[in-house]
């Protein structure tokens, strides 16, 4: 296991040169490991890992469905290939060879979507990806990461370099991501970390929104709310105990995510509390039903409610509203 | 199975192993009941088929050996003539080969892929095999392998936007070691080929860089011919120019035998005539 890099450090890299940063030291590490990518070597942080490693850098130009076939071909002899493009073409335009070649023939090969929701910017909706975690959450053999800052993203990529799983690894997040104090610092996939525990509400976020979700926790304290946060860094296997653990012990569910509020972290939680008797009663923040105006990656947030603010505001007034109709029933 | 006197290059003998499964398929197709199955297409492969098992190195039962060559079946419902060139070749028991397209099969309608029985591949969805053989082939070249990588396709599959990605890069990469076979049979589920997406392949392919090689598909020694010519160090394209559902006269370029039923009168038709057409 190699030393973990300064989080700071990382987090001024961003998902992205981290994850560049990561593959190259899985890559010393594992001489297996291979990246491959489809005209985005520069801009998935590949650029040191190809002059380190060029015969293990495979650009296969703008083609993704063939990025994800090859990948697969490669895995089949014991490679363990990492395929990179933006997060929206890996999950839409491959989606069916990610079912083929990852969950069907279960090739391990890690895809890794870059860019995820609203980091493209003024790029625009084209290269949002809102959808990924919906499109691909039902292939059977398929994990999903997304991990919670730039620390996670670097031990996820580690972690998938000796996994024999397929994944989808989703990069979200600004370039520069924020990084979270977690007490428990081993990353294991499929298990959920708590930062901490709230009997009022918890907050389960994911991938970007995790240090929304401890910043809008913060803020909830202060109004002298008990507000819990849990990271949820593997969407698939998601770890149900952790959420079936929240029963009993908080009395409110909140999730957040960087994706469309339908089919993504918060319907994967809806379906473990809506099959429990006595669950809390949840709310999903996401981005809603729609695809939001265009512009600046804290413009198009703030839109759909996305900041440490905005989401400690829903969650305040929304426990308020429980309290109120609780309160007039008794 | 192979009898023990036989010699594989004896094309006699190969003309006899192709006869034997064109029988086979018949026979299975028949015996899988239902709504029917794939008869044109996979009439159509027998010989190709028999052609790059005789000439692969791979032998039964080493489904794990890295350095044996690769047969990507990307036209899955071309699975009737894999499957019972697969068990001519000794690769699929009687047993197993007895259960295709039966509820819970090994052997379905597409192939699933499964290395004790032979079958390198799970298709069914179109357009997916040349891509992965770009990727053996890829892999092939980083471990100094000499293996070579042979990816069958129809006609109607290289509609896919996918399959011509993979073209590219294989001719990008300098990937000698792939040897595509296209069944063109110039039928595909809706018609003639020509009415719905016409396309000239030996210029097609040609043009995006790749050897192109024009044989009888029906063939065995041109076939065997044209994979063992001397490599020239492009991707191999070759046209093997098929007629859906040969063997069977009533069969044979009627798109409506892309997927058929017989009846019992039409079974007993066709394997007559198969048992009694001599082997070419």
């Amino acid at each position: 296991m190699t030393n973990l890099p300064n989080p700071r450090g990382l987090s001024r890299l961003g998902p992205r040169g981290t994850f560049g940063t990561a593959l190259l030291a899985a890559a010393e590490l594992n001489p297996r490991v291979v990246g491959v990518t489809a005209d985005l070597a520069i801009t998935a942080g590949l650029e040191r890992f190809r002059v380190k490693y060029p015969e293990r850098l495979l650009n296969v130009g703008i083609a993704e469905q063939n990025l994800v076939g090859i990948a697969a071909g490669l895995a089949e002899d014991g490679w363990q290939p990492f395929a990179a493009t933006f997060a929206n073409f890996a999950a839409m335009r491959s989606n069916e060879f990610v079912r083929h070649h990852l969950g069907y023939m279960r090739q391990k090969v890690s895809v890794v979507g870059i860019g995820a929701g609203f980091a493209m910017g003024q790029f625009g909706t084209t290269h949002y990806s809102l959808e990924d975690v919906s499109a691909l959450r039902a292939i059977p053999n398929l994990t999903i990461l997304s991990p919670g800052d730039c620390t996670e993203v670097f031990q996820a990529v580690l972690a998938l370099a000796n996994d024999p799983q397929p994944c989808y690894l989703r990069l979200s997040g600004a370039p520069s991501m924020r990084p979270v104090d977690q007490s428990d610092t081993s990353f294991q996939i499929g298990r959920a970390r708590v930062l901490s525990t709230g009997s009022d509400v918890t907050i389960v976020g994911t991938g970007s929104m995790l240090s929304v979700a401890a910043g809008a926790a913060g803020i909830l304290q202060e109004r002298g709310i008990s507000v819990g946060v849990v990271n949820v860094h593997t969407i698939k296997p998601l770890d149900e105990d952790a959420i079936r653990g929240l029963i009993g012990s908080t009395g409110a569910v909140v999730t957040v995510e960087e994706h469309s509020i339908l089919g993504g972290l918060g319907a994967a939680v809806a379906e473990i509390l809506s099959a429990e008797a006595g669950s809390p009663p949840l709310r999903r923040i996401g981005v809603p039903d729609r695809f939001p105006k265009v512009g600046s990656y804290d413009f198009v947030l703030k839109q759909c409610g996305l900041t440490d603010l905005l989401v400690a505001d829903e969650v305040g007034d929304w426990i308020s509203r429980h309290r109120r109709a609780a309160a007039a029933t008794t | 199975m192979i009898d023990a006197d036989e010699q594989l290059s004896d094309q006699q003998a190969l003309a006899r192993l192709a006869s034997r499964a064109r029988c086979s398929v018949l026979r299975l197709g028949h015996a899988a009941g239902g709504t029917g199955a794939h008869y044109g297409p996979a009439l159509s492969l027998v010989e190709v088929m028999t052609a790059i098992y005789s000439m692969a190195r791979v032998a039964p039962g080493v489904g794990t050996d890295l350095e044996r060559d690769r047969v990507i079946l990307s036209k899955g419902h071309g699975s009737l003539a894999l499957y019972t060139v697969l068990h001519e070749f000794g690769h699929i028991p009687d047993d197993v080969l007895e259960t295709a397209e039966l509820d819970g099969t090994r052997l379905p309608g597409q192939p699933i892929c499964d290395r004790e029985l032979g079958i390198e591949f799970s298709s069914g969805s179109l357009g997916m095999g040349l891509g992965y053989g770009v990727g053996l082939a890829l892999s092939a070249r980083m471990m100094q392998s000499g293996r070579r990588i042979f990816v069958v396709m129809g006609d109607g599959e290289t509609n896919e936007g996918s399959v011509w990605e993979a073209a590219m890069a294989a001719t990008h990469f300098g990937l000698g070691s792939i040897t595509a076979v296209i069944d063109v049979n110039d039928l595909q589920s809706d018609g003639a080929t020509s009415d719905i997406m016409s396309f000239d392949h030996a210029a097609g392919w040609a043009g995006f860089g790749w050897e192109v090689i024009e044989v009888d598909g029906h063939s065995i020694p041109a076939l065997q011919a044209a994979i063992a010519q001397k490599p020239s160090g492009r991707p191999r394209c070759i046209l093997a120019r098929t007629v859906k559902g040969k063997g069977i006269s009533f069969m044979e370029a009627v798109p409506e035998w892309h997927h058929g039923r017989l009846t019992e009168p039409q079974y007993a038709e066709a394997h007559d005539e198969l048992r009694g057409g001599e082997p070419r």
